[in-house]
Formats: C-alpha cells, sequence, structure tokens
C-alpha cells in the first residue's frame, strides 16, 4: 500500500470549524445534571433505608440546591440549541434511539419531583412559611405520606440522569473517544461523587460526614478503576481509538487531564478524605472544591476531546 | 427501492461543478455547501496517484443520525433516503456528532441541512443536479435493487469501495476504483 502524502480533505470555512457544535453548555450542563443526580440519588437512598435523622443534610438540605442545578442546566441545554424557537419539538415525541430524548424527558420528570421534594421541606427550614393555596399544601402532605414510594422513584430516575449524562456522549459510534459502554457508568459515578462532596460541605454533623466521606473515597476508587478500563479498552480498540486514547496518553490534553482531572480532581481529595477518616482535621472545603472543580473539567475536555476524534478516510 | 450512488473516481477531474450545481438547485447559503470534492495523493514520484472524490451525505441504512434524532427530523423516506424536517429540527447538533462523514452542517436559519440526493428532482424521474451536471459524466445514481438501473450497472463491472465501512453505518454511496 502506498503511503499517502497528502489529503486535501475539505474546506468549507462556513461549516468545518463549527462541527465542533458543542460548546461550553454541554459540559455546564452534564455536571449540573451529575450533580443533581448525585444528590438526589443519596437523599433518596438514604430516606429508603429510614436514615432521614441521622443523615439531615443529605436527605434535606443538601437537595435545595437541586431543582436551581437542574433548572440552570435546561437552561444551558436551551442554549446549546440552534433552532430554539422549536425546541418543544422534544416533548412531541418519545424516542428511544435517541438518549437526547431520554435526557430530555427525565429532567421533565425529576425537575418538578425535585421541587417537590424541596417544598415538602421548607418548613422544617422556615418554620413560620405559610404556602399561599390550599392545594399546595394538600400536595406536599401526600408527598410527606408517600415519601418513601417518591424516594423509590427518584433514585431509578437519579440513576437514569446520571447514566445519561455519559450516555449523552457515549451512543456516538462517528466520535471513537466517546463511544464506549463504560462512559455512562464513569459519569454516573463522577456526577455521584460530585453530589456527595457537595452535601459533605453542607453537612454539619461529625457523623454524617464521615458516613459521606467514605462513601466519596469509595466512589472515587470506582471512578479511577473505570477510567483506566476506559483507557485500556481503547488501547485494545481500532486505530482511530487509539488515536483518541492518545489524545490522553501523550497527546495535547494529556497535561490538563493528568493534573487537573486525574491528581488535583481525584488522587488528591481522595487522600485528603483518607487523612480526614483516620483523625486529622481538613478543612471540608478543600477536598470538596478540588473535586467539583475536577469534575467540571473532566466534562470539558471530554466534550472538547471527543469531537476532534473521527474516522478517517 | 434502494437509491445509491456510484462515483468513478478515475473519470472525476475535481472540476466541483457538482458543488455549485447542488448550491443552485437547493439554494445552500453562501459559503456552505451539501457535496465537496476532497483529492487523496499517495505515493511518491514516479509512482503517484491521486484520487479525486465527490463526496456527501451516504444515505447510510444503518443511520445513527437518524436514530440520535430526538424529535425526529431526521428521517428516513421511500428509497432510504435521509432527510431532515426543518420545522421538527431544535438544532440540538446531536446528528451532526453522529455522522462519521461529517455531512451535515448547521444552516444559518438554526436548523441542520444537509445532502437529500435531490430527492424533489428524484421524484420527477429527474437524476440529482450534481449527477445532471458532471461534465466528464462520472457519477451514475438509481435504484440498486433494479439490477439495470445506472448504479447497479455501474458496480457490475468495476471494482467499488465505500468510505469508512468500519464506521458501520452501511453507507451508499460507491467509489469505483
Ligand atoms: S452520511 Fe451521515 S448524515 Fe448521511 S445518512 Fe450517513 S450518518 Fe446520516
Ligand atoms: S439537530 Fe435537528 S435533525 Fe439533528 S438530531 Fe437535533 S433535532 Fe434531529
Amino acid at each position: 500500500m502506498k503511503e499517502e502524502l497528502f489529503v486535501s480533505g475539505r474546506e468549507i470555512p462556513n461549516i468545518d470549524p463549527f462541527l465542533h457544535i458543542w460548546h461550553w453548555q454541554i459540559p455546564i450542563y452534564l455536571f449540573l445534571g451529575g450533580l443533581a443526580a448525585g444528590i438526589l440519588f443519596f437523599a433518596a437512598l438514604f430516606t429508603v433505608i429510614g436514615k432521614e435523622k441521622e443523615m439531615t443534610a443529605t436527605v434535606k438540605w443538601g437537595t435545595f440546591l437541586v431543582p436551581g442545578a437542574l433548572v440552570l442546566g435546561l437552561l444551558m441545554l436551551f442554549l446549546d440549541l440552534k433552532h430554539q424557537m422549536f425546541f418543544w419539538r422534544l416533548y412531541t415525541t418519545i424516542r428511544m434511539d435517541s438518549p437526547m430524548s431520554w435526557g430530555a424527558w427525565v429532567l421533565m420528570i425529576i425537575t418538578p419531583m425535585s421541587f417537590l421534594w424541596v417544598a415538602s421541606y421548607l418548613k422544617e427550614l422556615v418554620p413560620e412559611w405559610k404556602w399561599k393555596y390550599k392545594w399546595i399544601e394538600s400536595l406536599l402532605e401526600w408527598v410527606e405520606t408517600n415519601r418513601r414510594a417518591i424516594a423509590w422513584v427518584m433514585m431509578a430516575l437519579a440513576v437514569i440522569l446520571g447514566i445519561y449524562t455519559g450516555i449523552l456522549l457515549s451512543a456516538f459510534n462517528a466520535r471513537p473517544l466517546w463511544n464506549n459502554a463504560i462512559l455512562g457508568p464513569l459519569f454516573m459515578v463522577s456526577g455521584m461523587s460530585t453530589g456527595v462532596a457537595t452535601v459533605m460541605w453542607m453537612s454539619k454533623s461529625h457523623s454524617e460526614r464521615r458516613i459521606l466521606g467514605s462513601i466519596d473515597l469509595l466512589l472515587i476508587i470506582v471512578e479511577l478503576f473505570f477510567i483506566t478500563h476506559m483507557f485500556m479498552g481503547m488501547r485494545a480498540g481500532s486505530e482511530v481509538m487509539i488515536q483518541a486514547a492518545d489524545l490522553f496518553l501523550g497527546g495535547q490534553f494529556t497535561v490538563s487531564f493528568w493534573v487537573f482531572v486525574i491528581i488535583l480532581g481525584l488522587v488528591f481529595p481522595a487522600i485528603l478524605e483518607v487523612l480526614e477518616l483516620i483523625g486529622y482535621k481538613i478543612p471540608i472545603a478543600i477536598p470538596v472544591i478540588l473535586i467539583l472543580v475536577g469534575g467540571l473539567v473532566f466534562r470539558f475536555i471530554m466534550v472538547e476531546a471527543g469531537q476532534i476524534t473521527r474516522y478517517l478516510y | 427501492m434502494r437509491y445509491a450512488m456510484a462515483i468513478d473516481t478515475k473519470k472525476c477531474v475535481g472540476c466541483s461543478d457538482c458543488v455549485v450545481a447542488c448550491q443552485t438547485e437547493n439554494n445552500v447559503p453562501i459559503g456552505y455547501c451539501r457535496d465537496w470534492v476532497t483529492e487523496t495523493v499517495a505515493g511518491s514520484y514516479p509512482n503517484v496517484e491521486i484520487e479525486l472524490r465527490t463526496e456527501r451525505c451516504n444515505h447510510c441504512d444503518n443511520s445513527p443520525c437518524v436514530r440520535c434524532c430526538p424529535t425526529g427530523a431526521s428521517h428516513i423516506v421511500d428509497g432510504g433516503v435521509v432527510l431532515v424536517t426543518p420545522e421538527e429540527c431544535i438544532g440540538c447538533g446531536a446528528c451532526i456528532q453522529s455522522c462519521p462523514y461529517d455531512a451535515r452542517y448547521s444552516h444559518p436559519d438554526g436548523y441542520v441541512d444537509k445532502c437529500t440526493f435531490c430527492n424533489h428532482r428524484v421524484i420527477r424521474g429527474e437524476q440529482p443536479a450534481c449527477v445532471a451536471v458532471c461534465p466528464t459524466k462520472c457519477m451514475y445514481f438509481g435504484d440498486l435493487d433494479d439490477p439495470n438501473s445506472d448504479v447497479s450497472n455501474a458496480l457490475k463491472n468495476r471494482k467499488y469501495k465505500a468510505l469508512a465501512p468500519e464506521a458501520g453505518t452501511k453507507p451508499h454511496i460507491f467509489y469505483l476504483i
């Protein structure tokens, strides 16, 4: 076979530079979605196993961030659209094959649910709070009596939302970096870790922090394992996959990925959490901020890098 | 019925008439295009080979762009032609990400646009604009299921390839080599 010396490719100045169709909105959307999924999952989990009293920050106060995060996430999704006046088309159909459709619908269900969840705890936070309308009162009473059942549904939806943030990318066969089945679980675990870290920051109880700290540590270890797994899978794959992996193993994203995501975003906070667990006093804000920034950078890098990778012909 | 195109890389001279014909026929905004010509030079003197290819949407059988579309704007019509309905498209860009051939682009009006195989001409029994205009007649269009169509005949007698078949989308633009 002759070596290809020169491929003119195409040069369409109005098209080719814009094939990077996803910009800052999508990573932020994925980050907020993952964060919300993480907070909701553990709020629901500890409700289901009856630990509302011990884990107040997880079950109650942390969730107050969720409606804001989800609404902001939906706004990001909207800003990303190029034909915005037709955005309601998302909700005139359900497409099982399309991750984008799944995400739009899950958000449509989980966002009002998070509002209800938060509203039902509002009176505990502000005792003199009065709802204007009678029907809100009765709706919230219904939520309180059925909280367990709602928590089960919310847990399932949180998992779908968390996995979806990864599957949105991994469903694209044409972008070899994204196209691996571990990306869904990886984004879910990463989102849960950011959620748990945030709640840990809000918690005032020592024992709750310890529990959350150990959960977060476990999540970080699983995440590191998944990332290793992802690169091993790509290195064992076809040429385009090897090239995709090489972006992180010597290519242009090597430094940003290993320094900001792996070391500062995962390994270092994990070490701090271990130190905290064995009794050292660590200001909780440090590992939490590192985890949050690491999670955000991770999504920016994955979205950017994935759009560079492509099939060659 | 299954429409397909066969393109003779030995006859193409890279004049880009097909590109201009498409822009004119389909009112493609200035600076954009639905088809394009690439050139590959391989080997070294005196054993140099040049391959010229006019490329466009492959109207794939296993089309990821249709599957990932959240609204159904991207859809398949008779003959396996992949189309986009502008009034249903939200411009989410998922289909642009999903296409291994970068055959789609974001129209300045917001929706996503691409080659239609000149469906409006084909249903009138005409050839797509690019095929009709080619001065070297290097493109053959027609129904693959009909053994006597132009495209079936072209593929019968020559060796051919498809681009990036490993992407698994079952493309339907074939290059005679
Ligand atoms: S070439 Fe791209 S746009 Fe055309 S059908 Fe195949 S995947 Fe879809
Ligand atoms: S940009 Fe339009 S055609 Fe493409 S996937 Fe989104 S809604 Fe469908």
